[in-house]
């Protein structure tokens, strides 16, 4: 059954056509990587995976289930994850506290309010178990506004990773890192087990071209190349729109 | 942590002596005053400090309450249905109050509860068959809560110290547990919260709630410490005042209403007796706070103390 499919997805802004007839087809555990020039709709079409944006037309399925109508909280209960292109997490609260939150957000937990959240060691101890697949277990508490950017994005990955995805998207994990944190998101990503599908929007190509098996390359809200990554980076049309002559 | 305990232990005490050491059962009332306030105050806090949704329409809340039990009484009930009724009342209002105004959130989120808080005072001021209109209704006696009558300064000033004490522990547990991590989180990153998998509405929306009771909880301390309420108490600068308290005390924080309670009702009803401009005087106050401590007084104080604990220490340090 396939991981994650997208059919005929139309999306606009007015008169500004930003997903075009996209389909989109990524089998289990498949890597998978979204490319194209600034404008092309990638995020767009992550928002619509995700729901965040409702698309004017076609479909969106999750191991065979319709989600396209489901509202967006309710998908990471059905096992999907993202992280995003700009960093977005909880600048006032500590590392730990972030991913306990990515935790709390899949458990009935989340509606109580007669517990001290402190005290949930189980919680506690889950959020340090996702902090250590980051290498960030050593400064679990430490406050967000005092870690580098470098660790911010493997946060990120950790609240992801935390909720147990069955499909992971992530939005240029590797902007703004340095070479050091980028190899050390990459040994990240590549450590991450088979059975988690992952779908990733990344301009740097010498770090993304080692992750992707598949590669589908998008122009102007349309799917104009996919296939292996050897076929995708021999194609004219990639070299034309993307990565240069 | 120690000062924090010892600080809290010293104030536990003070509040629980007040009228052994007051001057008088003017200012014993006033210290009830500043607890049912304070109340209210933590009831607002729930919304602008824990949820970021400002509401300037709280007075016509805390109102309703008020003009809940009032008219339950007139009607001849007794005050435990009184009491219940208006609690009741207080929540159906709240409900309405957030399914209409948490369709947006920010400027949009003020002005609707604007609007509806002006909708209140409106039908307390215009409705003369149900509120007596400019008259108001005027309250027959106080309850006798387990057989204790309560009409004088100080035993009602007990009754208020009891209630607020209750109100402030399920403040506290509430923003501690999982349910207030979630609401923060909301405040702070509603795109996210979503995107994990939380319910964005549904948690405002709860959080209304529980600031719709503490707020009623208030209205009913309110209505029979004056033994009367008028459309004056569901207007636009009661719910500028609470809104003053949060802000001058600190939001988000648990003792900051608190502070900015006492800080509001002190200047109204204490400092208005030697000052005649004490409005003015409310208002620079609140300007300096703005500038000199953004945070507020309880989160700007405890700054300002541990930069001086640090100076000092640094001192101590030197050879």
């Amino acid at each position: 059954m396939t991981a994650l499919a997208v059919t005929n997805l139309h999306k606009s802004f007015g008169g500004l056509r930003v997903t075009n007839g996209v389909n989109l087809s990524v089998e289990p555990g498949e890597r998978r990587l979204i490319i194209g020039p600034n404008g092309a709709g990638k995020t767009t079409l992550f928002n619509l995976i995700t729901g965040e944006l409702s698309p004017d037309a076609g479909s969106v399925a999750l191991f065979g289930t319709d989600i396209t109508r489901m509202p967006s909280r309710r998908r990471p209960h059905m096992g999907m994850a993202r992280t995003y292109q700009i960093i977005t997490l909880f600048p006032h609260d500590t590392i730990i506290h972030n991913v306990s939150l990515a935790l709390l957000g899949l458990t009935p937990m989340r509606w109580n309010p007669l517990t001290d959240i402190k005290r949930q060691s189980q919680l506690i101890d889950q959020a340090r178990g996702a902090l250590a697949r980051v290498g960030l277990a050593d400064i679990a508490g430490r406050p967000l506004a005092q870690t580098s950017y470098g660790e911010r994005r493997r946060v990120e990955i950790a609240m992801a990773l935390a909720q147990n995805p069955k499909v992971l998207l992530l939005d240029e994990p590797f902007a703004g890192l340095s070479i050091d944190e980028r190899r050390d998101v990459h040994n990240l990503l590549l450590a991450i087990p088979r059975n988690v599908t992952m779908v990733m929007i990344e301009h740097n190509m010498d770090v993304a071209l080692e992750f992707a098996e598949r590669i589908t390359l998008l122009h102007f809200g349309e799917v104009i190349v996919e296939g292996t990554r050897a076929e995708v980076v021999a194609d004219p049309r990639t070299r034309e729109v993307y990565l240069g002559h | 942590m120690t000062a924090r305990l010892l600080g809290l232990a010293v104030a536990f005490v003070a509040l629980l002596t007040v009228p052994y050491w007051m001057p008088g059962d003017y200012y014993v009332n006033v210290s009830s005053q500043i607890l049912f306030y304070a109340i209210f105050a933590l009831g607002l806090n729930i919304l602008v400090g824990y949820a970021g949704l400002v509401s300037l329409g709280h007075a016509g809340l805390f109102g309703i309450a008020a003009y809940a039990t009032g008219y339950m009484l007139q009607l001849g009930y007794g005050h435990v249905p009184a009491i219940l009724v208006a609690l009741v009342i207080g929540l159906v209002s709240m409900a309405i109050y957030a399914v209409l105004s948490l369709r947006t959130t920010g400027i949009g989120f003020i002005m609707i509860t604007l609007a509806l808080g002006q909708i209140l005072w409106g039908l307390a001021y215009r409705w003369i068959s149900l509120t007596n209109g400019d008259n108001g209704i005027n309250l027959p006696g106080r309850p006798q809560p387990f057989g204790v009558e309560i009409n004088s300064a100080n035993a009602y000033y007990y009754a208020t110290l009891v209630t607020f004490l209750l109100a402030l522990a399920a403040t506290t547990v509430f923003v501690r547990s999982p349910f207030g991590a979630a609401l923060m989180g909301t405040r702070d990153q509603p795109r996210r919260m979503n995107a994990l998998g939380y319910h964005v509405w549904a948690i405002r929306f709860w959080a209304c709630m529980f600031s719709g009771l503490l707020t009623a909880v208030a209205g009913v301390l309110f209505v029979y410490y004056t033994l009367f309420i008028s459309p004056q108490t569901l207007a636009l600068p009661a719910s500028a005042e609470v809104l003053l308290m949060v802000i001058s005390g600190g939001a988000g924080t648990l003792f900051g209403p608190v502070v900015g309670a006492a800080l509001v009702v002190v200047v109204k009803s204490v400092v208005s007796g030697y000052i005649e401009r004490w409005n003015m005087l409310l208002g620079l106050i609140f300007v300096a706070i703005v500038i000199l401590m953004p945070e507020g007084l309880v989160p700007g104080s405890a700054r300002l103390w541990r930069l001086a604990w640090r100076r000092a220490s640094k001192k101590g340090a030197q050879p």
